[in-house]
Parts: structure tokens; C-alpha cells; sequence
């Protein structure tokens, strides 16, 4: 994908947009809490990608999380201005950046978890199911199915740990 | 690597490397991999019920802590946690942060994307820096369409797949499964693929001709997952459209052989692209979900192609005896008899269609009926998907030829 964006290929664009437009646009307007500003920054991140496509190093992870950092940070960048535009009260404007910032990895850690364990707590958080329930559905023991959640959970959990400094 | 202590002391085992990661990277850890149901309590958790502070109780409860923070254990169950946790900080500590994550959860799933932001994001990007391998105009569609359709299937859910899919043109019908449609799209899709020199998803020496192609692909590939379906229709359309970029112009030139009919590699991409909507369209009314008709840049260069088979479809029909009104002999090139047909609404165009011969020029001189139609209800009419009786169209002028015209419109659905 790499290679084919640097040689220009325009179809290589189009698959890099296919295949990550929507993790881009939903992290930007979990932060930014505005789908305008949301579709500018992917704009800009789509942007970035195509006119860089070698600062992209495999050698750091993978390219879904190297997009969804760019992202991030863009996001966070703008956040800041348009909050600090708004008040002079610093730490608020802090607060806020990182309350946006968690629940945007918070919604990463989500949709990057492992199927099993996201789909064990979308039975019980979306679909109201107990334990026992969600183990009987997914045909697995009771044991198991409360380890899903618990590990879930505690992935979801990272979200809070200064979010900023784990990009 | 540099693993932190996870963010659970206490645990009864070594920390899961839940805190690790590495500087500069956007990365959620990896649970093990291992066998954890092994350890822990098995079976009824029933006897905890008077716990003491045993090491037992403690993993029992402890292993509970997840379905305990999302309410999704027994009553009796989250008593003897709420009775646990004022004595043992380890729990209260994970306990707490998990009931905190909870509220991370979303019970909404993401907004569906706007379908045209796709082409507003490459705009930016190519105007900023121009590709060197550019996707054909004429492309942009199939492209499009694909990409809408792949949206719609990410959206799907496990049991939506199973749905079944009625597909109907002019004098046929048939079901399908939703993996049924994509397989019936890949194996058409697959004359294109095979003409710019990529393989034949159904081999070589496989038949041309639609149905037969369907069906070759559903006895093919019967053992496929409805995800690895997908993932091989979406893969030749990537492999189609990156294909035809490097050809450029001189894959314009190439004809794709249907077996009854051939198509000039324009107008197939047009027609692949068309019929990428119409079935995403019938997926969607099979579930019941909204799906809106292409970008109006793209609909107008499907309906132009559409457009210009209608003189041979009408003289098809007239030699096959089913033409309502009477042909005046005409010499190729002299203006005969023509209908005027006017698309209406995003997409839409002015067109004169010759009745007499396709060869005949079409002039609105000498024009002897008029057919107004909207655009995306023209576009189900070639689909096969309107009574040409029936349609909402206003007609105007020599009724043999308004008929003439709508059923030839018609007789170009096909599966």
C-alpha cells in the first residue's frame, strides 16, 4: 500500500480511504464533537498521508494505528484551538481536551479489541444479557464468558491512562 | 518493549500486559492468547455465597468483577462482591476502574459515513498533489458504487446476512442470500477482470454469459463464509480499478465479451457500476435500510450509457416481431423518426432516441412523441424493475412509439 501510494496511484488513495475513512472520521467527531470539523480533519489526514506517504514506518505498528494517531492528534491539535478561542481558563480547556481524547481511545481500544471480546460486551452492555446468557449465545463456558468481560473491560479501562502520552 | 506494571496488582498471577505498549505508538494490548478458562472457579458460583476471606472466594469473586461492573451477573452473585470488596483493596481497586470503563462503552454504533465525502477527500488530496497514475473518468463510478455497497455490508449484522434477496429483471426473477447477490456481482465482474488480464474468479474456460456465471460462482465457492465472499468480491474490485489506472486510455478501447452481447470497456465499467447500485439497492430494501442513488455526476454518465443502447434495443425488438409501431425504411445516416426522451432531476438529460434504425440520425424535426421520466425512475425501468405499463412517465405524442421505447428500456435488465 506504502509503495503504491509513493508512485502516485490514485486507486491505492482510493483503497487507503476505503478502508480507513470511517475509524478517521468517527475518532475526529468523537473528539471534535462536530462532523464538519470532523470531515476537515479527515480532509487533512487523507491529505497528510497522500502528500508523505513515507512517513509511515511498519517498523512502529501498524498502519491502522499509525492512522488512528495521526488522527488523534490532529484532532486534539484542533480542539485546542477552538477551545482556547473560546475561554482563558486554561485548565478547563485541558479538561476538556482530555475528557474528548479519553473517549476517543476509549472508542479505539473498542473497536481494535479482539471480535471475542468485543461481541461478549456488546451482549451484555447493548444487549442486556447476563453472564450466563451471553455464554449460552456465544456457546462458550460460563468461565470463559465472564473472563471476556472482565478483560474487556480492562482494556477499555487504559483508555483513562493519560491518554495524550500513550499516542 | 518496555512492559509497566499492569494496572491491576494484586491479581493472582503475573500482570496481563494491559499497560504495555510502546512510546509513539497507538496501540491497544493484546490479551494473552492462552487457555484462561482453566483457572479460577469452575461451575456454580452458588457455594461463595457465605464467603470468607479465602483465596477461593477471592478468585471466584474476583473473576466476576467484569459481569459484576456491567450488571450482567445474578443477584445473589453481586451481593457477595458488594460484600468482598470493603475487604480486599486489590478488588476494590479493579472494581472500581472497571465500573469506570463501563461508561466508556457507546450504545451507539458510529454514524454511517456521507457517502460523497469519498469524493471530496480525494479531491483535496489529488489537487495537492497530482497522482501519477490517475483512475479513468469513466471508473469513478464503479469505484463509487463499490465502495457504498462495501459500506452497506460493513453495517450488516450476523443474521441480516441471511436475508433473502429478491432479484428481478424484465420476465425473471430469483432469490438470493446477501453473499448469493455479492457472488452473482464478483462472477459478472470477473468478464472485466478477465479482459484486463487479471484471473477469472471462476477459472478459465468459464461460461460468459450472466446466469450461467452466477451459477458457476454459487457451486464454486459454496463452502465460502459470507465475510471471504465479500472479501473476494471487494478484492476484484480494488484489482479491476487499480488495473484499468495503469491501462489508462487504452484500455477504453478493449470490448468485453457478456457471450450474447459485448460491451466497449467504458461502457462495461458503467454498467458494472449500475449494477453494483441497483443490487446494493435491493440488499437495502431487503433489510430495510435507507441507500440513496449515486452522486448525479455519476448517475448521468450510467444513464448516457444506458441512453445510447436504446436504438439497438428497439430494433432488437422490432425484429423479433414486438414492436408496436411501423419502421419507415431509412438510409444510414438520414434522419428518420425519433422520440425524444427527457430524464429529469440530478442525473438527468435531453436525449433523441432514432426508432427507425439505429443507424437513422435522430432529429427533433422529426420527433413524434415525447417521454418524460425522472432519472432514478428511468434507471429502475432498465433494471427491470418498473412495468413499462405502469410507470410514472409523461408521455406525450404516438403511443406505439412511447411503447416501443419503455419496453425496449426495459428489455435491457437482465440478472
Amino acid at each position: 500500500m506504502q509503495q503504491r501510494l509513493a508512485r502516485g496511484e490514485e486507486s491505492a488513495l482510493g483503497e487507503l480511504y476505503d478502508r480507513f475513512a470511517s475509524l478517521v472520521h468517527h475518532l475526529a467527531n468523537k473528539i471534535m464533537d462536530d462532523p464538519e470539523a470532523a470531515e476537515q480533519i479527515t480532509r487533512e489526514v487523507f491529505g497528510y498521508i497522500w502528500e508523505n506517504p513515507d512517513a509511515f514506518d511498519a517498523k512502529h505498528g501498524s498502519l491502522r494505528s499509525w492512522v488512528a494517531a495521526l488522527t488523534h492528534r490532529q484532532a486534539v491539535n484542533r480542539l485546542r484551538q477552538v477551545a482556547h478561542g473560546a475561554t482563558r481558563d486554561r485548565e478547563a480547556v485541558e479538561a476538556k481536551v482530555h475528557a474528548a481524547s479519553t473517549a476517543a481511545r476509549a472508542d479505539y481500544i473498542v473497536s481494535s479489541m479482539p471480535y471475542p471480546l468485543r461481541q461478549a460486551l456488546d451482549l451484555a452492555y447493548k444487549g442486556k444479557r447476563n453472564y450466563r446468557q451471553a455464554a449460552a449465545e456465544l456457546g462458550v463456558s460460563e468461565d470463559e464468558a465472564r473472563r471476556r468481560l472482565r478483560l474487556g473491560l480492562q482494556l477499555l479501562s487504559t483508555a483513562a491512562d493519560d491518554p495524550e502520552r500513550q499516542l | 518493549m518496555t512492559p509497566r506494571p499492569g494496572p491491576f496488582p494484586g491479581d493472582d498471577e503475573p500482570p496481563e500486559q494491559v499497560g504495555a505498549r510502546e512510546p509513539g505508538e497507538y496501540r491497544i494490548p493484546r490479551p494473552r492468547a492462552s487457555s484462561h478458562g482453566s483457572r479460577g472457579t469452575r461451575g456454580s458460583l452458588g457455594s461463595v455465597a457465605g464467603f470468607g476471606p479465602h483465596a477461593a472466594d477471592h478468585r471466584a469473586l474476583r473473576s466476576l468483577l467484569g459481569a459484576w461492573a456491567l450488571h450482567a451477573c445474578s443477584t445473589e452473585e453481586a451481593d457477595s462482591v458488594d460484600r468482598h470488596l470493603p475487604h480486599c483493596t486489590a478488588c476494590r481497586d479493579e472494581a472500581e476502574r472497571l465500573r469506570d470503563a463501563v461508561r466508556w462503552l457507546s450504545p451507539d454504533d458510529p454514524l454511517d459515513l456521507d457517502p460523497l465525502l469519498r469524493a471530496r477527500v480525494l479531491e483535496v488530496c489529488l489537487g495537492r498533489r497530482p497522482p501519477r497514475v490517475p483512475v479513468p473518468d469513466w471508473a469513478a463510478p464503479y469505484t463509487a458504487e463499490s465502495a457504498r455497497l462495501d459500506a452497506l455490508l460493513g453495517s450488516l449484522g450476523d443474521e441480516e446476512w441471511d436475508t433473502a434477496v429478491g432479484l428481478v429483471w424484465l420476465g425473471g426473477a430469483r432469490g438470493f442470500s446477501v453473499s448469493g447477490v455479492l457472488g452473482h456481482l464478483a462472477a459478472v465482474d470477473g468478464l472485466v477482470a478477465s479482459v484486463l488480464g487479471l484471473a477469472d474468479p471462476l477459472g478459465e474456460g468459464a461460461p460468459r454469459e450472466t446466469v450461467a456465471r452466477t451459477d458457476a460462482f454459487a457451486r464454486q465457492h459454496a463452502d465460502r463464509t459470507h465475510e471471504e465472499v465479500r472479501t473476494l468480491w471487494r478484492r476484484q474490485t480494488h484489482s479491476i480499478v487499480r488495473t484499468a489506472a495503469f491501462a489508462g486510455s487504452g484500455a477504453s478501447r478493449l470490448s468485453v465479451n457478456y457471450g450474447e452481447f459485448a460491451l466497449p470497456m467504458r461502457e462495461a465499467f458503467l454498467d458494472r457500476a449500475f449494477e453494483c447500485w441497483i443490487h446494493a439497492d435491493d440488499i437495502a430494501k431487503a433489510i430495510d435500510y435507507p441507500y440513496d442513488a449515486p452522486a448525479p455526476e455519476h448517475l448521468k454518465q450510467m444513464i448516457d450509457a444506458t441512453a445510447s443502447l436504446l436504438p439497438v434495443a428497439v430494433a432488437g425488438r422490432r425484429r423479433q416481431g414486438l414492436a408496436a409501431s411501423r419502421a419507415k425504411l431509412v438510409e444510414a445516416g438520414a434522419p428518420g423518426r425519433s422520440i425524444r426522451l427527457e430524464i429529469e432531476g440530478p442525473g438527468g438529460g435531453d436525449y433523441y432516441v432514432p426508432l427507425d434504425s439505429p443507424a437513422a440520425l435522430a432529429t427533433a424535426e422529426e420527433s413524434v412523441a415525447h417521454i418524460a421520466l425522472d432519472a432514478v425512475e428511468f434507471c429502475q425501468l432498465t433494471a427491470g424493475h418498473r412495468d413499462p405499463e405502469a410507470i410514472a412517465a409523461g408521455v406525450d405524442g404516438d403511443r406505439d412509439a412511447v411503447r416501443d421505447v419503455l419496453y425496449a428500456a426495459a428489455s435491457l435488465s437482465r440478472l
